[in-house]
């Protein structure tokens, strides 16, 4: 039994108002029998430091990437976890998360793979959740585990693969890393490891906007009206385009793909999570450098 | 255990040597315990933040000063660090690497091998990626203590 949406009037503006809650809307719901709650953040003992009371963590290297192969769990491992987390199909999940809810738009993502029927992020995260000086606790959660049915996950829809987007140039692509890792003055993110490409620039005719762009500096979402702005009428996307985002491992890019899927409702909204690490050391792939998009080699007229 | 430890110096081996005598969850809890036990920098380094060693290998902000107590081989070492709160792991590995290395001469320093961070057996409780900024910060150490030994 899934649980009431949030009635906020900010997330009514939104194509999905049920893929947000608000802080003060989880502190009502917390504890509600059919709701869990998921931390997924970049730094694995950041749960352990305190929590929402009652939030199961969920960490994306360790969970959610499988060990051997490049990919995510399969469908058994992935409802292994669930089930140990105390999630059932029918249970409404709100993900939230540090670095304004990166890791937790990467879960849910990952979530949405595996077509999770109801999974929702706090909006602003783990930071204003703090912020607001709501509990926190070092008690981890016990749940009781239950039976999460196994469900063979479908990377169709919303997961874009390397050859895809190779098929795609020519049509919108969005890279949602900083200036400097798009025109390829460095590979990685400033500041930030670096976790190996050859070399630096982007995906021909990929279209610049950061991912934080899409964020209020309390990391809440923008409202739906400046979220068009930037995406619709800045950049000249629309909701009918089949649009590829991507980053640097795909986690910054699950940031823009919730965006642009759920709160401005664009139909078919990829996430490439290969991203630069893989295509900036992939053989016979072409990139750009440069502020320009750049042109798409071998372009045919359509 | 010996050949992990046999070359480290002995505040180090006893890290290793704890690490290894746990459960993956508690390897966790023990990181958790040194990232709590990273002392505040001293006040000349508060005060004077361009004094510290950005480590962009660290996923966090995180930076080092390592002073060296005169100078040659047998001068004494000392670490300093910091870390924001909420980056717990990688101000666990900062403590781990001032607990095991602070106090050693310059010469001992310089001989603690490189694969320190994955003899900890964190590989399965944080995942071998997040261990570079541990490497980075090490490597960064080193090249301050080797630069300051010979001023």
């Amino acid at each position: 039994m899934a649980l009431p949406y949030d009635p906020d009037p900010k997330f009514a503006e939104y194509s999905d108002p049920g893929r947000l809650v608000s802080t003060s809307w989880l502190a009502e719901h917390l504890g509600d029998e059919g709701l869990a709650v998921v931390e997924s953040d970049e730094d694995v003992l950041l749960y352990e430091t305190g929590h929402i009371p009652g939030s199961v963590k969920v960490d994306w290297h360790l969970d959610l990437n499988d060990r051997v192969n490049r990919d995510y769990v399969d469908g058994e491992r992935f409802a292994e976890l669930m089930g140990s987390r105390g999630i059932g199909r029918d249970t409404t999940i709100v993900v939230y998360g540090d670095k304004s809810n990166w890791w937790a738009a990467y879960a849910l993502w990952v979530f949405t793979l595996f077509g999770h029927p109801d999974v929702r992020l706090l909006d602003g995260g783990r930071a204003k959740w703090q912020a607001e000086g709501r509990p926190m606790t070092t008690d981890a959660a016990k749940p009781s585990p239950v039976d999460y049915p196994v469900v063979e996950r479908q990377d169709d829809d919303i997961r874009a693969f390397k050859d895809e987007v190779l098929a795609h140039l020519g049509e919108p692509i969005v890279d949602v890393r900083s200036a400097p890792e798009y025109t390829g003055e460095r590979t990685h993110m400033p500041d930030y490891p670096d976790e190996g490409a050859l070399r630096g620039g982007h995906i021909p005719g990929a279209k610049s906007v950061p991912w934080g762009r899409a964020a209020a500096e309390d990391g809440t979402f923008k409202d739906r009206a400046s979220l068009e702005a930037i995406y619709q009428e800045e950049q000249g996307l629309s909701p009918g385009d089949d649009v590829i985002a991507y980053c640097r491992i795909g986690e910054r890019s699950s940031h823009t793909w919730f965006v642009l899927q759920h709160l401005l409702g664009f139909g078919k909204v990829r996430n490439y999570d290969g991203s630069w690490t893989e295509w900036g050391n992939s053989v016979r792939v072409p990139i750009v450098k440069g502020e320009d998009p750049g042109s798409v080699p071998g372009a045919r007229e359509v | 255990m010996a050949t992990l430890t046999a070359d480290l110096p002995p505040a180090l081996a006893e890290i290793v040597e704890e690490f290894h005598q746990l459960t993956v969850p508690d390897r966790l809890q023990l990181l958790l315990e040194f990232s709590t036990e990273l002392p505040p920098l001293p006040d000349r380094y508060t005060d004077h933040p361009e004094l510290l060693e950005p480590v962009p290998e660290c996923q966090s902000p995180i930076f080092v000063a390592t002073e060296v107590d005169g100078s040659g081989p047998k001068a004494a070492v000392a670490l300093y660090f910091s870390a924001p709160a909420e980056a717990p792991t990688t101000r666990g590995f900062a403590e781990i690497l001032r607990a095991g290395l602070d106090g050693l001469t310059v010469e001992e320093l310089l001989a603690v091998p490189v694969d320190l961070a994955q003899r900890l057996a964190l590989e399965e409780a944080v995942s071998p990626l997040r261990l570079n900024g541990m490497t980075g910060m090490l490597a960064r150490i080193k090249r301050q203590a080797a630069a300051k030994a010979t001023d």
